[in-house]
């Protein structure tokens, strides 16, 4: 990774105080992950640039790693030496400390303003070029941009590389303070562990700008790896005693996916598990399987009944168990809950004789093989006494504003049912596994095109 | 007397507390056989006398039995079992699984049991409880027979108890230690013409001293017999002088069909209704005397069964056997044997529905039966039914074990009118309604897959778990998948100063293996490929189990991890077509004899699946690398011009950045535009499968050549993978191969793949490696980074073992082609499915993935 700063003040060798390098010596330092060289490709009287290589060894930015860790700096083919980085604002720290903090031999330079031109060789700018403005423009900077495309030869469209060109009038110190906290940020792949001091690193970098900075949050959440209690944290110093509010503990969990968001002003969701668990709730049903439980929100639901001996949750993510096992900690009911590794397209007798089932949200997730051995495995193979599917309503899809037409409600949907394709997989699976079927509309019924989900009810002849 | 407990038994010790039950279990068992509910009680309380734990130990106790007895192991519960209530619970488990229930009960006065328990520190109950448990035995003892105990051993008296001995009994049917070679004789019903003339075509010869038969078998042969000896045919009786005089002088063996027992009964008095062919065999053994008749209910009283032969490798039952009940000792058990398994429906000819247990067997024995008469025999699942109706005018069929020929003479006349024609009959069942679904129990939970080479894979847990969820959300149809190919090791790093990879070590590797020939294929640059094809829709559906609606491109294109190649379905569609014009011009298929047949193949070019990977891996970096390397050089020769102390970095960084060039031109060169179809390219290398053959026997040679042919049918489309042979002992053949190897890779080539010339070869236990790679110092920038070359990052790199690969590697390959035999064995969907999700979860064990 490679920049340059170059100042027309004259003399523009002066540059050399504030940054504490000789402009005809040539520095080399030892860093953690490399070497770092510092040069000055011109020192004249009415213009100076002084260049920052930072070479960063890829032998060792991916052995003593852990296997499983596939995030960029698992794979040796990985940006992580070119661009700005992380690795560049360590560095920059590093090598220039005393110019970060301000210490000069000639302390009548400090505060003097300087035309300053910093290059930055190939940013990667996670929020593309308008949040390189959105970052360096309200600090002053005039900014170019040069967006890079993927391959100058093989069509491969626009790539998030930019060559970064930022002009401004201020001191070295603000400047190298600005990039030690916005290059990460801009890059938003921090290469460590970041703890409470990193909470302190920014605070104490960001003082004086960082406070009044309008993208502040994004600045704060992504200088913290996302870490929502460290940036909570910082945010809560930086507002100066303006309490923020505590988040709900499920909103800070997980981000909300598309379909969630797309459905929430109607809260479906509620409405949907709501149904389920009451038509689950009938007389002579004590034993309950949740096919496809995903992170457990029925499970936490069916725990609470007392009629329920047992409770069991399939789901093939072990991902999606582990979190599901989490938020059961403390639910009531708890011990007459059983997590099982499994798929609805498996044939599996730990799934049989049970009195009732579940698959609220599941079989548009399977490929229309998949809903086969769905079909087969459960109705067929499992045969619960009563079973209870529900799937999205495609034609009600019009009526969501945000939604392409076309589009499914989330990106792992494989298919959305129109009311008529999903009755005629109901009837048809009933009646070859000698079931009765009964249809129900769930969510506020539109006189068109029904309600957002539509759901089935097998019961066992 | 030695008290007489068949080895595979439940046995219940009966003793009021204080009788000596334990000190005999140990005397008599070994530990782990005995499950003792004083150990229990402590195990699931911490305190061996908690009463109130009584119930939970139980439950443990119950499992555990469970566990043993499926297992097939003799178990011992060390209770009092005095309870007429508990002893019910044990004797349900034993029928449950298919073991004999023995009762031994230590019958000691009760004075005795008092003083030892008094001596006890943990003992501290009553004499009342151990007066009450020896009054509730002695009430017990004359029920023990009506409970349902096979076996009752009553021990009176401490004397008794100390002296008894026990004598452990085989099951009747283990004959494991009998190994043969045998020739299994199917239906015979009377036919005896038609039987002296197949033994005579098995090389038996067939002598007489006086009435008697003397059968002198081929060299350590024996004839072993199905049942259903007589009724229907023309001489039954004779039959069955025949092969009582053989199984008396030992050249065969014999086991009972469903008409010999309604035979017996007949022979015993009983009302029975000569139906089905009895009353020929009453007339037939009206001529015989009343000792002939004697000698054949003692014979038919005396047959067991059924037989587990051979080391276990072989079941032998008149109507077959499930895998759960074989070896196994009950009324359930014999019932099997002799009818089957019927649905209780009857057909429109008013036979019996069997339920086609072979369909879904799963057991490793082969299985070899008879009972329902079939067109012709055929395997189903390690199960082979040889009874071709000789009687209804078929054929009269022996199986040789272990070489598993058949061999057949016809029946000399239609000797009875089947209620059902013969050609009628199904030899392969119908698909069940849960065929074409997989079972979760076969592969999740620390299964293991069993492969005919001798090695068990097991799968992890946690493997198992990631595979699930791939196959689950992204796989195809399991259907398709009856095969993944194995994953391949790179060849030992090289100490050549500028090299990773080189072909010396590979020829190494295989002449320290005992290799004398080698084949070096030109790896080509794309994305490995799996492709079925049938000649047309409809063969490769009847094939794979669809209706030909669900399949529209009558075949499919697959990648490595089992999803489907295109997302396009036109692309798809195109390919195939043309591929299976080329198998037809080529004459492959007849070639084959097959209408459908399986290729491992790669398909170029590699942007054509790897997009994603170009778009946010490949590309992006070199482009950051060449943007910031060359503004560092510009900036470099500037500062050279005024400052000293540059030339090493200057120097290093232009090094870099001519890595970071040849880095890019090296991916560049596996990308090409597509359209449709247009610029797709591709190269097959294995004929994996066709119909009836796993081509695993086939040498490299006949693959090549078989898909040279194809390849030029269609060379717009397809690509011939070109090769050097090599022999490994002779310089000038290794030297010409390094050579090539040298050119390919300087022109860009990816490198080559060495393998044996035999597909398979074995050094002892283990599998030589089936292929390495030898990737070129160009291409493995793409694999190791841009700037690998650079001579401190290359030292570094050559720290790379490939023990842990090869392994991986050797289990994926056998996996591979387990699958694949199970498939073309048309063995059930879950049979082929398990070594194909092993291979899978195998996938997700921690290697270094740029090996």
């Amino acid at each position: 990774m490679f920049l340059t700063l170059t100042t027309t003040r004259a003399p523009a060798t002066d540059l050399g105080w504030l940054l504490h390098k000789h402009p005809d010596h040539v520095r080399s330092v030892s860093l953690t992950f490399g070497r770092a060289h510092v040069f000055w490709p011109e020192a004249g009287e009415d213009r100076a640039t002084v260049a920052m290589l930072v070479e960063v060894d890829p032998i060792g930015l991916v052995r003593g790693r852990h296997a499983a860790d596939d995030g960029p700096l698992a794979a040796y083919v990985n940006d992580r030496p070119y661009v700005t980085s992380s690795f560049l604002s360590v560095a920059l720290g590093q090598v220039f400390r005393s110019a970060v903090k301000g210490d000069c031999q000639r302390p009548e330079l400090l505060g003097e303003p300087w035309p300053l031109r910093v290059e930055l060789h190939v940013v990667r700018a996670k929020g593309g070029e308008g949040l390189i403005g959105r970052l360096f423009e309200p600090l002053g900077y005039e900014v170019d941009a040069v967006r890079l495309p993927r391959d100058e030869v093989v069509e491969l469209g626009e790539s998030a590389l930019y060559r970064v060109t930022l002009s401004a009038t201020t001191t070295v110190s603000l400047l190298l303070r600005h990039l030690l906290v916005l290059l990460p940020v801009l890059d938003d792949e921090k290469h460590y562990w970041v703890g409470q001091d990193e909470v302190d690193k920014l605070l104490d970098r960001g003082e004086g700008w960082l406070a009044s900075h309008p993208e502040q949050q994004l600045v704060t959440e992504r200088y913290l790896k996302h870490r929502r209690s460290l940036a909570r944290a910082a945010l809560e110093r930086l507002a100066e005693g303006t309490e923020a509010e505590e988040e709900a503990d499920e909103a800070a969990d997980a981000p909300s996916t598309p379909e969630r968001a797309l459905e929430k002003p109607l809260k479906l969701n509620d409405v949907r598990m709501a149904r389920v668990v009451e038509l689950l709730r009938q007389p002579g049903v004590a034993r309950v399987v949740d096919l496809g439980c995903g992170e457990g929100k029925l499970l936490r639901r069916l725990a609470g009944l007392s009629q329920l001996t047992e409770v069991v949750g399939v789901d093939a993510s072990s991902r999606a168990l582990e979190v599901a096992e989490r938020r059961l900690e403390r639910t009531p009911g708890r011990e007459k809950v059983r997590l099982l590794t499994g798929s609805v397209t498996y044939r599996d007798d730990r799934l049989d004789g049970f009195d009732a089932a579940a698959a609220v949200e599941v079989i548009e997730h399977l490929e229309p093989h998949g809903v086969r051995a769905f079909t087969q495995a459960v109705l067929g193979g499992a045969r619960p006494r009563l079973l209870v599917v529900t799937t999205p309503n495609a034609e009600y899809n019009v009526r969501f504003p945000d939604l392409p037409a076309g589009a499914f409600r989330h990106a792992d949907h494989r298919f959305e049912w129109t009311r008529a394709q999903f009755a005629a997989w109901a009837t048809d699976a009933a009646e070859r596994w000698g079931y009765d079927v009964s249809f129900e509309d769930v969510g506020e019924v539109d006189p068109e095109v029904g309600a957002p989900t539509q759901l089935a009810v097998f019961r066992c002849r | 007397m030695p008290l007489i407990v068949p080895e595979l038994s439940l046995v219940l010790l009966v003793g009021a507390s204080g009788s000596g039950k334990s000190t005999f279990a140990a005397r008599h068992f070994r530990p782990t056989q005995v499950l003792s509910s004083d150990h229990y009680r402590g195990v699931v309380s911490d305190d061996e006398t908690d009463q109130s734990a009584s119930a939970d130990a139980f439950e443990a106790l119950e499992f555990l039995a469970r566990k043993r007895l499926e297992r097939g192991l003799c178990t011992v519960v060390d209770a009092t079992n005095t309870d007429p209530q508990y002893r019910k619970r044990w004797v349900s488990l034993a029928k449950a699984f298919h073991v004999l229930p023995v009762a031994i009960v230590l019958d000691v006065e009760p004075s005795i049991a008092i003083e030892r328990n008094a001596s006890r520190a943990d003992r501290d109950f009553g004499g009342h409880v151990v007066r009450r448990q020896s009054r509730d035995l002695r009430r017990s003892l004359g029920h023990l027979r009506t409970e349902g105990f096979r076996y009752v051993h009553v021990l009176r008296g401490e004397d008794a108890v100390q002296d008894a001995e026990i004598s452990f009994q085989r099951s009747w049917s283990d004959r494991r230690d009998d190994t043969g070679p045998f020739d299994i004789i199917g239906d015979i019903h009377g036919c005896f013409l038609e039987l002296c003339e197949l033994l005579d075509e098995l090389g038996y010869a067939i002598g007489h001293e006086g009435e008697r038969f003397v059968v002198t078998p081929p060299a350590g042969r024996r004839a072993l017999f199905l049942g259903d000896l007589v009724d229907r045919g023309p001489a039954s009786h004779r039959v069955l002088r025949l092969v009582m005089d053989m199984v008396e002088d030992g050249a065969a063996l014999c086991i009972p069909g469903n008409h010999e027992a309604k035979l017996l009964r007949w022979l015993n008095g009983k009302n029975v209704k000569p139906s089905h062919g009895l009353q020929e065999t009453i007339d037939q053994l009206s001529g015989e005397d009343q000792a002939f008749r004697d000698r054949v209910a003692t014979f038919v009283d005396g047959l067991v069964s059924h037989l587990v032969l051979d080391g276990g490798r072989l079941v032998v039952a008149h109507a077959g056997m499930r895998r759960d009940l074989q070896g196994r000792a009950s009324g359930r058990v014999r019932e099997f044997a002799l009818y089957g398994e019927t649905t209780g429906e009857t057909d429109e000819f008013g036979l019996p529905v069997r339920y086609p247990w072979a369909r879904d067997y799963d057991g490793q024995a082969v299985v070899v039966y008879g009972h329902t008469p079939v067109p012709t025999a055929e395997w189903v699942n390690r199960t082979i039914c040889i009874d071709t109706g000789c009687v209804f005018g078929g054929e009269l069929t022996a199986l040789r074990w272990p070489e598993r020929d058949l061999v057949s003479v016809p029946a000399h006349q239609v000797w009875c009118e089947p209620k059902r024609p013969l050609h009628d009959t199904p030899t392969v069942p119908e698909p069940g309604p849960l065929d074409g679904v997989p079972h979760a129990g076969d592969v999740l939970g620390g299964r293991s897959v069993e492969t005919r080479f001798g090695k068990v894979i097991p799968i992890r847990p946690e493997n198992a778990g990631a595979a699930l969820e791939a196959l689950a959300r992204f796989a195809v149809d399991p259907r398709w998948l009856v095969h993944l190919p194995p994953t391949m090791s790179p060849v030992e790093t090289s100490q050549r100063p500028d090299l990773l990879e080189h072909p010396d070590e590979a020829f190494a590797y295989l002449r320290a293996n005992g290799v004398r020939t080698a084949v070096c294929q030109e790896k080509h640059m794309g994305s490995r490929a799996l492709v079925i094809v049938g000649r047309d829709e409809a063969a490769v559906a009847a094939r794979f189990g669809f209706e030909p609606a669900e399949i529209p491109t009558g075949g499919i294109v697959l990648t490595r991890r089992g999803r489907r190649f295109f997302a396009d379905e036109a692309v798809e569609a195109a390919l195939l077509g043309r591929l299976r014009t080329a198998l037809e011009s080529s004459g492959t298929w007849e070639r084959l004899a097959t209408d459908w047949v399986l290729l491992d193949a790669e398909l170029m070019p590699w942007s054509a699946k790897a997009r994603s990977l170009l778009e946010t891996q490949y590309a992006p970096v070199g482009t950051a690398a060449r943007g910031s390397l060359s503004a560092a050089m510009d900036a470099l020769r500037a500062a050279s011009a005024r400052q000293e102390g540059l030339s090493e970095l200057l120097a290093r960084t232009g090094e870099r950045l001519d890595a970071v060039q040849a880095y890019t031109s090296a991916w560049r060169r596996y990308c090409w535009e597509v359209d449709g179809l247009a610029g797709v390219r591709l190269a097959p290398f294995h004929v994996l499968a066709s119909e009836g053959a796993v081509h695993d026997g086939q040498g490299h040679a006949w693959h090549l050549e078989v898909l040279d042919r194809v390849a030029d049918a269609d060379p717009e489309l397809l690509v011939r993978t070109e090769r050097r042979w090599v022999d490994l002992h002779d310089e000038t053949s290794v030297a010409a191969a390094t050579g090539w190897w040298t050119e390919l890779t300087e022109r860009g080539g990816e490198g080559m793949v060495v393998k044996p010339t035999d597909f398979t070869t074995w050094r002892g236990r283990r599998l030589v490696q089936p292929a390495l790679k030898v990737r070129g110092r160009e291409y493995l920038r793409i694999i190791y980074g841009p700037e690998y070359t650079l001579p401190e990052n290359l030292e570094r790199l050559r720290s790379r073992g490939v023990g842990r690969k090869r392994s991986l590697a050797e289990r994926e390959f056998l996996l591979g082609l387990e699958s694949l035999h199970r498939f073309v064995e048309r063995r059930p969907l879950r049979a082929v499915h398990a070594p194909v999700f092993a291979l899978l979860a195998l996938e997700s064990e921690p290697v270094d993935p740029r090996l």
